[in-house]
């Protein structure tokens, strides 16, 4: 048995019958990463010392009747935006290449609080922005499925480690898809919870309105135990919210979906959509239909437009966020005859080309002339999206869609063409114009590579969100692992 | 909308970005591909609608402004990842020259 290709709750189990120690644990996923480093290069940043110790210290807590959590002892791996105290984080970025975190993320320490094992940091789109793991200055990851493929973004490396066992667990961030695009892709249940639900604390900002952490995992009670360790109100993010006892997860989940009413958007089955994917996401449907659940279509009258909305929104708060990035209190500072040429300098050189596009169409977008037809509209249309998706969650409980409308294609494929990479998430952004909670779950294959279904619920019903993704789960059998000799 | 070259060096310079100069017509052309994707939201009538900034309702989330000693690691941290310095204090170009 491979403790590397186990579930959170399975390791948990044995954990506590002392069939295996933490250290185990730790050592067979660091010794998967070592071996899969050069074939996908889902981790950028391995800290195989201090994740032993941490496992050392857990079976020594163990030992000693102090368990902390039933995350104590468990290896998990964080995308490079997150700050992990000590620890290189370079968001995929040359401005930030040499980079080291001078304290934790809330949401890593509360991990840590837990006893979970911090194995290392894991490569992402610079930024977070991209749709592929291709735009790091570390270069691109790789899908384990198929390594000739991408592992979808910007959480690629995160993906790819709970994929391909190098990691039992992930966090990611999720500001258009980054979360469930990359779990689609990737054969695992990525969750983007309801924004304000998790701190964004040392999450470094893309877009503040839209940006989320979330779990990666190889099953839906995986997830949610992760979720359980991490959220709730944070002092250091004002945006972040006390959870009402209705918005907890529950600790017995429903096992079934009866009753339960599930919305197709009429709109997002119309064109552009893989015939392979269309017909997995159909099957997994009818299957839930089956269960007793009561499916029915649903409008979002303005969903053509939320990519449209997203990329004028996104783009604005990245040129905001991404100021910061001077050259003057860290990062990379290239020097230049005067202040304005050093800042130019720093910034030309230590971004990247989606990251300087990013930043200009924000630029531009909130630039003298152009704010009200392009940032105010935006954020007009950005409510009418919003009452779509609360008109269509008051007729129904949840809506299923695919996650993304292809599975993984050709590394390089899209990489000079940014419309045909935005449109890959078409179904995901939307949900975090809203600020809606949502999770992609595996649902079949085609060509060998996997298909996720998204489900999205009301903003911070999580509770039912998991529950339909459970019980899809239940019916479509165990977690595959991506991991070939 | 289709961007002119003056338009994207008037863009890089209100963002602070240098462009290397091969790199000009490149952003010319994907910026002004996005500009006309998005320009398709002119066609949405919002005349009534008030604009949506954040999907909380939450609004004047205060604090007392008290000071915080972050410990004294921490704060050896951030001067090591100045990236030129005197001592412990920053060194930058001058502001006004």
């Amino acid at each position: 048995m491979n403790l590397n290709e186990l579930t959170i709750v399975g390791l948990a189990g044995g954990l506590e019958k002392g069939d295996w120690s933490s250290r185990d644990i730790a050592r067979a996923c660091l010794d998967r990463a070592q071996a899969q480093r050069d074939k996908t290069k889902a981790y950028v940043t391995l800290t195989e010392e201090a994740a032993l110790a941490a496992a050392d210290a857990s079976d020594k807590r163990r030992r000693e009747n102090k368990t902390l959590s039933v995350l104590d002892g468990i290896p998990v791996a964080v995308k490079d935006n997150l700050m992990v105290a000590g620890v290189g984080a370079t968001a995929g970025s040359n401005i930030l290449k040499n980079y080291v975190a001078p304290y934790d993320a809330t949401v890593v320490g509360r991990l840590k609080a837990a006893g979970a094992v911090i194995l290392g940091k894991t490569n992402m789109d610079e930024f977070a922005m991209g749709s592929s793991t291709e735009t790091s200055c570390h270069g691109p990851t790789r899908n384990p499925w198929d390594t000739d493929k991408i592992p979808g973004g910007s959480s690629g490396g995160s993906a790819a480690a709970v994929a391909e066992g190098s990691a039992i667990a992930a966090l990611g961030s999720d500001t258009g898809g980054s979360i469930r695009q990359p779990a689609a892709m990737c054969g695992v249940v990525g969750l983007k919870p309801t924004y304000g639900r998790v701190s964004r604390y040392g999450l470094m900002a893309m877009a503040s309105s839209l940006d989320q952490v979330g779990p990666f995992a190889r099953t839906v009670d995986d997830a949610a135990l992760l979720l359980r360790a991490i959220e709730g109100k944070d002092r250091l993010d004002s945006t972040s919210v006390d959870l009402k006892p209705d918005w907890q997860i529950p600790s017995e989940w429903q096992e079934s979906v009866r009753g339960l009413k599930l919305g197709l958007p009429k709109e997002y089955f119309v064109s552009g959509m893989d015939g392979d994917v269309n017909s997995a996401v159909r099957s997994a449907v009818e299957g839930l239909e089956k269960l007793g659940a009561e499916i029915k279509e649903v409008s979002l009258p303005h969903a053509d437009y939320a990519l449209a909305v997203y990329y004028v929104l996104m783009p604005s708060e990245v040129s905001a966020n991404l100021a910061r990035f001077d050259g003057m209190r860290y990062g990379t500072r290239v020097d230049g005859p005067d202040l304005v040429s050093t800042y130019r300098l720093s910034r030309g050189r230590g971004f990247g080309r989606e990251v300087r596009r990013r930043i200009m169409v924000g630029t531009y977008a909130l630039s003298s002339g152009y704010y009200d037809a392009y940032y105010l509209k935006a954020q007009k249309v950005r409510r009418l999206i919003a009452q779509d998706f609360d008109q269509a969650l008051s007729e129904v409980d949840l809506l299923v869609t695919p996650t993304a409308p292809t599975v993984a294609w050709n590394i390089g494929e899209k990489f000079d063409d940014p419309i045909a990479m935005y449109l890959s998430d078409v179904y995901t952004v939307c949900v975090n114009v809203a600020g809606l909670p949502a999770v992609s779950v595996p649902c079949g294959f085609a060509k060998g590579l996997p298909i996720g279904l998204q489900f999205i619920g009301r903003h911070f019903d999580e509770k039912t969100l998991l529950r339909a993704a459970r019980v899809h789960e239940a019916a479509t059998g165990p977690f595959k692992m991506a991991y070939k000799k | 909308m289709k961007l002119t070259p003056e338009q994207v060096d008037h863009i890089a310079g209100l963002a602070r970005l240098e462009l290397a100069p091969e790199e000009k017509a490149v952003f010319q052309k994907q910026l002004s591909s996005i500009i006309e994707y998005v320009d398709q939201l002119a066609k949405v009538d919002t005349g009534k609608v008030e604009p949506m900034t954040h999907s909380l309702s939450l609004e004047n989330v205060v604090r007392p402004d008290e000071i915080r000693d972050c410990g004294a690691e921490t704060r050896q941290r951030l001067i090591g990842e100045f990236p030129d310095r005197d001592g412990d204090l920053l060194k930058v170009k001058a502001v006004f020259s």
